[in-house]
């Protein structure tokens, strides 16, 4: 039986991973390598901090406990953060950008799509809502992997270490913790086992095309969802942060 | 009773129309009403309480048009209420066809209407120029001004347009 603590806690563990990705992709802006990448980077950030707003909110319903999203976004500290560790890796160059937003939103596709039936009708407002905007992500990464897999020798050599580099951080998508469990038995939320072979499908479809291979996973890496995390995320943190902690209850 | 009953049905109508009547800040030729994101305006033990989806979940417009729906309303004379609505969510499909007919008169290329269908998202749409109606027309970029649009470009009069997204 799923409690409304299992309930919070996985989605405030989802509204992370929605959060850090989007605080990730805002800092392209201003610094893209092209007009319409400017745009779409920011514009990418704001459907997922949007849906991190949905997921916080309602977790804080769920809680009752008085804390507000800015509280949880803005308020904990570092081991308290439950998001993978996909979405706190550093930007990188575009390649490393746009691989892991397309193996973020490859994931959270089928995710939404599942979470349409679920037994909350809050969740299947969000989802309907989400699933449309995730998969414009899905259509924009995919045709840059595709158009820097298959492109200049430059491009097609760095698209293949950007692959190296993240693949082995895209097992942690799929871990159930207990809470997670507690909610797909309560059909809260989503297994995440059955969503693995579409998200299997999107990425082997456009590595074809981009004449990517899909490197086996020896050591994956993990320990996000125990709030173990990189050390790039303290940096990150300080950042995203920086004006709560310095001015406490700043509003503008 | 009757007279009651009748005072309230005009309350109601007038708070409807006070509140359908506002504009959308980002895209300021269409009303709430015509966008489909204002639900429904009741007046319940005297307050206006008008009931607003949300676009996109990210909408930086979200607060700003539930604020110009209440202020609307206090203007009017109502005491109001704003509640959010999120189920069934908003899509594209909910714009009336006056709204469409006055974003493509704005420049603004309606979305079509197959939201629902994978279609829309991947597969290739054909969008006609707003201007000239030509259907010679690219995409310039995925990701338009605002969370709503994308940019193309007529073939024919040359004419930069924005599209709005089929969601």
């Amino acid at each position: 039986m799923a409690t409304n603590a299992d309930f919070a806690n996985t989605l405030i563990a989802l509204a992370d991973d929605h959060l850090i990705l989007g605080h990730r992709l805002s800092q392209w802006c201003g610094h893209a390598p092209m007009l319409e990448e400017d745009l779409s980077m920011p514009n990418m950030a704001l459907d997922l901090i949007g849906q991190a707003r949905n997921l916080y909110s309602y977790a804080c319903i769920l809680e009752g406990s008085g804390r507000s999203e800015d509280d949880l976004a803005f308020l904990r500290s570092d081991r308290e953060y439950k998001n993978c560790l996909m979405v706190e890796r550093p930007n990188g160059d575009f390649a490393h950008t746009i691989l892991r937003e397309l193996y973020f939103a490859a994931f959270m596709h089928p995710y939404w799509e599942a979470a349409q039936s679920s037994a909350d009708k809050t969740i299947c407002g969000y989802a309907q809502k989400a699933e449309k905007e995730i998969a414009y992500h899905i259509r924009h990464c995919g045709e840059w992997v595709i158009r820097l897999g298959d492109g200049t020798k430059e491009s097609a050599e760095r698209m293949r270490k950007a692959v190296t580099a993240l693949h082995p951080y895209t097992e942690e998508l799929f871990t159930i913790t207990p809470a997670h469990q507690a909610c797909i038995d309560a059909g809260l939320l989503p297994d995440l086992a059955t969503l693995k072979s579409a998200w299997s499908m999107t990425i082997s479809t456009i590595f074809k095309d981009a004449f990517l291979e899909i490197p086996e996973i020896a050591f994956p890496q993990e320990g996000g969802r125990d709030g173990r995390h990189t050390e790039d995320f303290g940096h990150l943190l300080s950042e995203l942060q920086f004006m709560q902690r310095a001015y406490p209850g700043q509003k503008w | 009773m009757v007279s009651a009953l009748a005072a309230h049905d005009f309350e109601q109508a007038r708070a409807l129309s006070v509140a359908s009547a506002v504009l959308d800040p980002e895209v300021p030729c269409v009303t709430v009403a015509d966008l489909g994101i204002l639900r429904s305006v009741d007046i319940i033990d005297g307050v206006a309480v008008a009931k607003v989806t949300p676009t996109y979940s990210g909408c930086p417009a979200v607060l700003a048009i539930e604020l110009a729906v209440e202020t609307a309303l206090l203007d009017a004379g109502f005491e109001a209420r704003i509640e959010r609505v999120i189920s069934p969510a908003w899509t594209t499909d909910w714009i009336t066809p006056a709204g469409r007919e006055k974003l493509r008169a704005y420049g603004i290329a309606p979305p079509g209407k197959t939201s629902s269908s994978k279609m829309a998202l991947f597969g290739e749409i054909v969008v006609a120029c707003p201007r000239c109606a030509s259907q010679n027309t690219s995409k310039i970029s995925e990701f338009g001004s605002t969370a709503c649009k994308a940019q193309y470009q007529c073939a024919d009069c040359k004419e930069p347009f924005d599209y709005f997204k089929c969601i």
